[in-house]
């Protein structure tokens, strides 16, 4: 009946009865980092494919569509390129922390995956602090580029790392609060209950106006978070060449790149999980199989995905006063008056439960 | 109270920007603007104000409309254009008249500016819509834009 819980959980046994616990363990959590790294390589590349069609299609192109089927190993193709190019350098670069920096920004990229509740039984690590541990590692990727940009050795690179700083300082605290917002009505930071919660319907319905705003709030300041345009001054080609990854080449390039996708499925993963009841299907029409969970979980990320890709292709790049003032003057003040109001719901119980 | 109504403002524009491309993205379909380049070299065809190379068209008598003004020559800033003319006499009228023997066109020096083209009295030379100009040799490029054989149209001068 449940495949994807038997299967594990067969795997999980084999593992147990064939060695000491310890050994089993470290088998098992090798195994399980493979599968995401693997899993999650692919739908990088596939989500760097679907922003370039996306794209396309939002200029009344065509698209990549010569290598493979519509272009579908378009991707897979540049990766292969990627691989086999040299890798570059400056000579006065801090070869240490240059060389450090593209691990930094996939590592956490790929840190914040392993919390999310892609269905009941996939998840590979409940914590009980769930979101503030997304909120916390999703924040320390811009060390990353803030390494790439200083060690590089080029004022392009370091006006883009710096540029990322400012940005992501500013809009992690509208990050924070509009997910504070709806952890008014869960009571819980862990993602498990927090889906557990949305069973009475999905909390953007639960919180209704407020979690609007909050969601709105969470989308553009996300969007700000993954460096993404109209917020993308850190690789702003007219400005900065190519921003803090102007150094780089190969396949440590295509880290940043692969990164920056991922970060943008993560951003929409967590839109998924705590505004749009993440596995669950809506009104439970799918409830008697709950591995189908993945595929809602994955529809709603896809759907939120093309939200970002069409703010992206819509509209123009903000100026550096202009992202602060968006930030500090309109989003945090807002946010504030959002989390009083939230506040005043959940205590006078006027959300809306099924 | 600007604050609330600018956010109110900001957010309707944005969603009225966001409309504009939705309507694009559902339409890119059918409307898609690329052309397949080399797929579809036998369809394709360019657009009438396409700049392509200068061209002096003929009628079926092999006449055309150029009367040796040389004001295209006058006309073009790199000397693209060169003009061989001589007085002949003229069979049906018995005087001398300057007529054209080649009217030389280098394509690779021409940068399309078009002001021989809006120079022409009589409208004897106009712009051809063809845009595979590559050749092997540049040699080719040098084009004599009048027919072996051909003479100027009548009632052209009057």
């Amino acid at each position: 009946m449940n495949l994807s819980l038997s299967i594990t959980k067969n795997i999980h046994d084999w593992l147990f009865s064939m060695m000491p616990e310890t050994v089993a363990s470290l088998t098992e959590m090798t195994l399980i980092a493979t599968v995401y790294l693997a899993v999650f390589a692919v739908t990088g590349l596939f989500l760097v494919l679907l922003e370039r069609k996306v794209a396309a299609w939002f200029q009344l192109r065509l698209g990549p569509n010569r290598v493979g089927p519509w272009g579908l190993l378009q991707t897979m193709a540049d990766a292969l390129k990627l691989v086999s190019k040299e890798l570059t350098g400056t000579v006065n670069a801090d070869k240490f922390l240059y060389n450090l920096a593209p691990y930094f920004v996939i590592i956490t990229a790929l840190m914040a995956l392993a919390v999310l509740p892609f269905s009941g039984e996939f998840q590979a690590f409940d914590i009980n602090i769930g979101i503030f541990f997304l909120i916390a590692i999703s924040s320390i990727g811009v060390i990353g580029i803030l390494l790439a940009g200083w060690s590089s050795n080029n004022k392009f690179a370091l006006i883009g790392a710096m540029r990322s700083g400012v940005q992501t300082i500013s809009y992690e605290l509208s990050v924070g609060l509009s997910l504070l917002t709806v952890i008014l009505i869960t009571g819980t930071l862990q993602l498990s209950e927090i889906v557990e919660v949305q069973r009475n319907g999905w909390l953007i319905v639960q919180g209704h106006i407020p979690a609007m705003f909050a969601f709105m709030i969470y989308m553009i300041s996300g969007t700000a978070e993954t460096n993404r345009a109209p917020f993308d001054l850190v690789e702003a080609e007219s400005e900065l060449g190519a921003g803090f990854h102007t150094e780089y080449s190969g396949m440590k390039f295509a880290y940043f790149f692969l990164a920056e996708f991922i970060n943008m499925f993560i951003i929409a993963s967590i839109a998924t999980t705590i505004f749009f009841g993440a596995w669950l299907s809506p009104f439970g029409i799918t409830e008697s199989l709950p591995w189908l969970g993945v595929f809602w979980f994955l529809g709603k990320t896809l759907v939120l995905v093309f939200l970002m890709m069409w703010f992206r292709w819509t509209f123009p790049r903000l100026r550096i006063d202009q992202l602060l003032t968006l930030e500090w003057k309109y989003l945090l003040p807002l946010n504030l008056m959002n989390i009083v109001l939230m506040a005043i719901i959940v205590w006078l119980n006027l959300t809306i439960q099924f | 109270m600007s604050y609330f109504s600018d956010i109110y403002n900001g957010i309707k524009t944005l969603l009225t920007g966001m409309s504009v491309t939705g309507k694009y993205f559902l339409h890119s379909q059918k409307g898609a603007i690329t052309q397949q380049y080399p797929d579809n070299r036998d369809t394709l065809k360019m657009f009438e104000r396409f700049r392509g190379e200068v061209v002096m068209p003929h009628d079926e008598n092999n006449e055309h409309r150029c009367t040796g003004c040389q004001k295209c020559e006058l006309a073009c800033p790199n000397g693209t254009i060169e003009i061989i003319w001589d007085r002949q006499v003229d069979p049906e009228t018995g005087k001398k008249k300057k007529m054209i023997e080649k009217h030389i066109y280098h394509l690779g020096m021409c940068t399309m500016c078009g002001l021989c083209v809006e120079a022409c009295p009589t409208d004897a030379i106009k712009w051809a819509q063809n845009y595979e100009n590559s050749v092997y040799d540049r040699t080719t490029l040098t084009r004599v834009l009048n027919k072996p054989g051909s003479k100027l149209m009548a009632g052209v001068e009057d």
